[in-house]
């Protein structure tokens, strides 16, 4: 099985962890990532905010990199994996807009990829295939697992699980051994960029959501998208001063947890780069 | 709760670009709240949505555009998933961004529309975006120098921080894109 990998920004800077892991995760498990060359930024929000053209242009020059490829794209970021998949549909469904895009670009789009998320990949594959792997079952450990927004909204363009209360990444962990708990905010939104822009509300919102998942009885939040897990987790600190609340819940990405049960080494997933400690997640698995 | 003035002459051309631009249809709102009500930042907005729906209806341009909320919309989409007459009110947000931008109505909240453009122009400068770059300017032009700092500081520690940006080949084919985006629209 082989994609053509799509990282995005963060990937490459803030959210390396999620590289390391995914690239370690996927390797264990066959699928084969070929890192599209020369990709660019998607345009994320500030695009789609802005410019409606801007905000398919950017992920078309993409797609035609990976038309050349003649590979499907898997994308591990939520908000990357959004705007390709939005941008896909617009070029297959608008025709006005891909003339449009033809213009700007200097390219005609007649690419036939498809944009599908890391997370949609790994539960693609045979269930026996993760399960005959696992070496270190997540048995002792309890999860909340945290889609946020651009996994599963809206549905017209993703459109992959229930976008009001979606399951895939419960049942991957599932599968690993995880005790995966039952909560009521897996898709609220985290305020996203607005951690930069307009603090106030994302720590609102994040405060919201580690208190649900606290109730719960979480022992880790885990996610699948790199700025939910940045403002989950290195903003907790500054949650608890403004709310005078004790929070120290870690936030994990899915591909960290699945490579912990394959047996791959912490370091490797990059354990040792969270803000909220890691080290009981880990005494609880190995 | 402060007052809209509900007599003010509806502005049909400002309702027909709306309808143009965001290819949704608002008079099918019929106000049941469920945008509002699923809204995570509704709680901080001037008009929540269902009232920016409302306000799109009696075609009150000034009102809609100069309001915080379409800036501190973050585009999560709950609104357009639960609309049970399937307007994308999401999509509306943006379009009225883009049209608050284009006239230049982007004071009513200043530190996001700050944050588009120094992201993008990243993105133009470099073809990717240098997140902390990015951060850093967004500090020193909201005259905020330590925001943030000890994140800074930690995701440098961890090796999460990219403190030089990187050009990728691709980035005149890029930069091209903006342009012809940005000549096209002003041409219409």
């Amino acid at each position: 099985m082989r994609y053509a990998y799509y990282p995005g920004c963060s990937l490459h800077a803030t959210a390396r962890e999620y590289d390391q892991s995914t690239r370690e995760v996927c390797g264990a498990l066959g699928i084969e990532l070929v890192e599209i060359p020369d990709w660019g930024c998607c345009g994320a929000t500030s695009a789609h905010s802005t410019s409606h053209l801007l905000s398919v242009a950017l992920p078309a020059r993409n797609l035609a990199l990976a038309g050349s490829m003649g590979l499907d794209i898997t994308v591990p970021c939520a908000a990357c994996y959004q705007r390709l998949r939005y941008a896909q549909i617009e070029l297959e469904q608008n025709e006005a807009v891909r003339e449009k895009v033809a213009r700007v670009t200097g390219t005609a789009y007649d690419s036939k990829v498809d944009v599908k998320s890391l997370l949609e990949v790994v539960v693609g594959l045979a269930p026996e295939t993760l399960k005959s792997k696992i070496v270190r079952p997540l048995d002792a450990l309890k999860a909340v697992c945290y889609y946020g927004c651009l996994l599963v909204r809206p549905p017209r363009v993703t459109g992959f699980d229930d976008p009001e209360d979606p399951q895939i990444m419960d049942n991957l962990l599932r599968t690993c051994g995880a005790g995966v708990l039952d909560w009521g905010y897996k898709t609220e939104c985290c305020g996203a960029s607005m951690g930069i822009s307009n603090e106030e509300v994302t720590l609102k919102l994040v405060r919201d959501i580690l208190r649900v998942a606290e109730k719960a009885g979480a022992d880790c939040l885990v996610t699948a998208c790199p700025l939910c897990q940045n403002n989950l987790d290195s903003r907790q600190t500054h949650v608890n001063r403004a709310f005078g609340a004790s929070f120290e819940i870690p936030v994990l990405y899915f591909t960290q947890l699945i490579g912990l049960a394959l047996g791959i080494e912490p370091g490797r997933l990059g354990f040792n780069s969270h803000f909220v400690p890691t080290d009981k997640i880990l005494k609880l698995i190995t | 709760m402060h007052h809209v003035n509900l007599t003010a002459a509806a502005d049909a051309k400002f309702q027909e670009r709306l309808a143009k631009a965001s290819g949704q249809d608002v008079k099918q709102c019929y106000q049941c709240g469920k945008c509002t009500a699923g809204c995570p930042i509704a709680y901080a907005m001037d008009e929540p949505p269902n009232r920016i729906m409302r306000m799109l209806q009696l075609g009150l341009k000034d009102e809609v555009l100069d309001s915080k909320a379409i800036w501190l919309c973050s585009t999560c989409a709950t609104c357009t998933t639960r609309c049970p007459k399937n307007i994308d009110v999401a999509g509306v947000m943006d379009s009225l961004r883009v049209m608050a931008k284009q006239e230049g109505r982007t004071r009513a909240l200043r530190s996001i529309d700050l944050f588009n453009d120094i992201f993008l122009g990243s993105v133009r400068k470099y073809g990717r975006v240098h997140e902390f770059g990015v951060g850093m300017g967004h500090n020193l032009r909201m005259g905020k120098l330590l925001k943030d700092v000890d994140i800074g500081t930690g995701l440098m520690t961890k090796g999460r921080m990219k403190l030089f940006p990187s050009k990728i080949k691709g980035q005149g084919e890029i930069a091209r894109i903006f342009n012809e985006v940005y000549k096209l629209e002003e041409a219409e």
